[in-house]
């Protein structure tokens, strides 16, 4: 999967959870954008973290300090609560161990923001139902069998998850497919995508 | 003399310095420095960059002294117009390190005192030492602040132990395929190369850059390149002084080459001074401390088959910089080459450089 592919709507949404002047390290940085932007209009201090290299060129050469690390070994090294936000935006789903990440990014930073692709929204599940098929989507462009998208999940299984290990909810948001802020009834059917803030339960 | 672009000629250049305090506590000199330059020094006196060579390197990074030159300098795919050291934009300096054999005063230069080569009267000198001669160096040419400071292998470890000792004189640090300290694996490597030396200065200085050639590259890379293939070699006598395999005669080859241009004291005085760094001493024994001393912006490449330099302690150099806020990046290339990678893989390398120097602005 090249690091360009894989779409982010929801930039703005997790600028406006992160408090300006705040230390932040972004987990599946790709080419830099967002925290290129948390940067200039936040004035954070951060560092990403990525393994393809098209984009951590493109991370440097906008003078961002970037490391090529695989999440999927964790983040070794990283000390505990060194960061006032631990990001991983639409990449929790390609992680091989999604809940050792995710107790990870609660250690290391004093919040985590986690963002994924809902997979109980209801476009994915009639498409499943009609077709039989693993259904496609714009955020989820892939066959089954070379998808980078390991971890498929709902927002639910994400609250589940949260309650299970640990994790506390702070704030959750919900995205529409134009990447808008969705409110209302039945949002575990209605989003895209779920943004959330969490922390290591007290 | 100024020579604008690395495929034109260039000139080896010599400074004379009066002395330098060692690490030792010796006062030591007089001494030359050999270096070379590339490109020009931009009024402003600020676009300089210092390139470290390793171990066996030497001043001549790039271009070529005369059109007849087989092979160009040891960095000349990195060095020159429009390349990642782009010699239009950054002046460029190398110099052979303080113990070379290239030019700088080392242990085959001639002692003033006794009219005869020091030999193994040199003095043990170390990495901080071989840094301050060359900071004597910038003084010399006016330069305040490097734009950055470069390095490949004990490359990278000068430009580590500058970052560190002189914080206000470097902005950037690239530090390659390198260590804040060598592994016991790798000590070990160098103890073997120095006993087969202090053996027979000739023989031992070739079997040492055999060995020195075993741990730069990868059994990947052997596999490709020699595999079991034989040497020409008609006879199976028991022969133990022909090269049975390919790769027995690469080896050979490249350590009988190696004694036509280097000094086997350099050799030990060089590869003890690798031995002996230890960034962290720094920081009395804290990497972290010793590393909070710079204020540069770092980017540290380690090469995926690097097992001379493993990728653990690229991480150390890294997570100290970042455990105390600095700003650091780091790179790792996917490569077969082994050590050697940063010596070959110029066009990812090139890429990275290019794009961190960009950044730097």
């Amino acid at each position: 999967m090249g690091y360009r592919r894989r779409i982010k709507p929801d930039y703005q949404l997790i600028a406006e959870l992160i408090k300006p002047g705040t230390k932040v390290l972004d987990l599946g940085c790709g080419d830099g954008s967002m925290l290129a932007n948390l940067i200039k209009e936040k004035g954070v201090s951060g560092i990403g973290v990525d393994s393809f290299p098209d984009g951590l060129d493109h991370c440097l050469a906008k003078g961002l300090a970037v490391l090529q690390l695989d999440l999927n070994k964790g983040l070794a090294g990283f000390r505990n609560q060194s960061f006032d936000y631990v990001v991983l935006n639409m990449t929790l789903q390609s992680i091989y161990q999604p809940l050792k990440l995710l107790k990870e990014m609660v250690r290391v930073g004093k919040q985590a923001i986690v963002g994924f692709p809902n997979f109980g929204h209801w476009k994915l599940i009639f498409e499943l139902l009609t077709t039989q098929r693993m259904p496609k989507t714009k955020t989820l462009p892939y066959e089954w069998y070379d998808t980078p998208n390991i971890r498929l999940l709902t927002i639910k299984d994400f609250r589940l998850l949260c309650r299970d290990c640990g994790v506390e909810i702070i704030k959750e948001k919900y995205l529409n497919e134009a990447g808008a802020i969705i409110g209302g009834p039945l949002l575990n059917w209605r989003a895209v995508e779920g943004v959330f803030l969490v922390k290591a339960a007290e | 003399m100024v020579i604008s672009g690395a495929n034109d000629l260039v000139v080896k250049q010599e400074f004379q310095l009066a002395g330098i305090k060692l690490s030792s506590g010796q006062d030591f000199g007089p001494l030359v420095v050999a270096y070379e330059t590339y490109g020009q020094l931009a009024p402003a006196r600020d676009n300089a960059i210092l390139i470290f060579h390793a171990l066996s390197g030497d001043a001549h990074v790039a271009g070529r002294y005369a059109p007849t030159d087989k092979k160009p300098g040891w960095w000349d795919s990195l060095v020159g117009r429009g390349k990642a050291f782009d010699t239009d934009k950054y002046f460029i300096i190398c110099a052979n390190v303080l113990g070379g054999c290239q030019g700088s005063t080392g242990p085959s230069s001639i002692n003033p005192q006794t009219q005869r080569p020091y030999g193994l009267d040199f003095p043990l000198i170390t990495i901080k030492d071989m840094v301050n001669v060359q900071v004597a160096l910038l003084d010399q040419l006016g330069i305040e602040r490097l734009q950055a400071a470069v390095g490949g292998s004990m490359g990278g470890m000068l430009a580590l132990q500058l970052a560190v000792d002189w914080p206000e004189r470097v902005a950037n640090i690239i530090a390659v395929a390198t260590a804040a300290r060598v592994s016991a694996q790798n000590i070990a490597f160098n103890e073997v190369g120095r006993r087969a030396i202090l053996s027979n200065p000739h023989d031992g200085l070739a079997i040492a850059r055999m060995i020195g050639h075993i741990t730069y590259l990868s059994d990947d890379l052997m596999r490709e390149k020699f595999g079991r293939k034989t040497a020409d070699r008609q006879s199976f006598a028991a022969n133990f002084n022909d090269p049975q395999f390919a790769v027995e005669s690469y080896l050979q080859y490249k350590g009988a080459a190696f004694t036509e241009r280097f000094d086997a004291n350099s050799y030990l005085y060089i590869t003890k001074a690798i031995d002996l760094f230890n960034l962290a001493d720094d920081g009395g024994g804290n990497l972290e401390q010793a590393l909070a001393k710079s204020r540069s912006r770092f980017l540290v490449v380690h090469f995926s088959s690097d097992w001379l330099f493993p990728e653990y302690q690229a991480l150390e150099i890294v997570k100290a910089i970042m455990n105390n806020n600095g700003h650091v990046s780091y790179r790792a290339i996917d490569s077969s080459y082994g050590h050697d990678a940063f010596l070959l893989e110029s066009d990812q390398l090139g890429t990275i450089i290019t794009s961190f120097l960009a950044g730097a602005k």
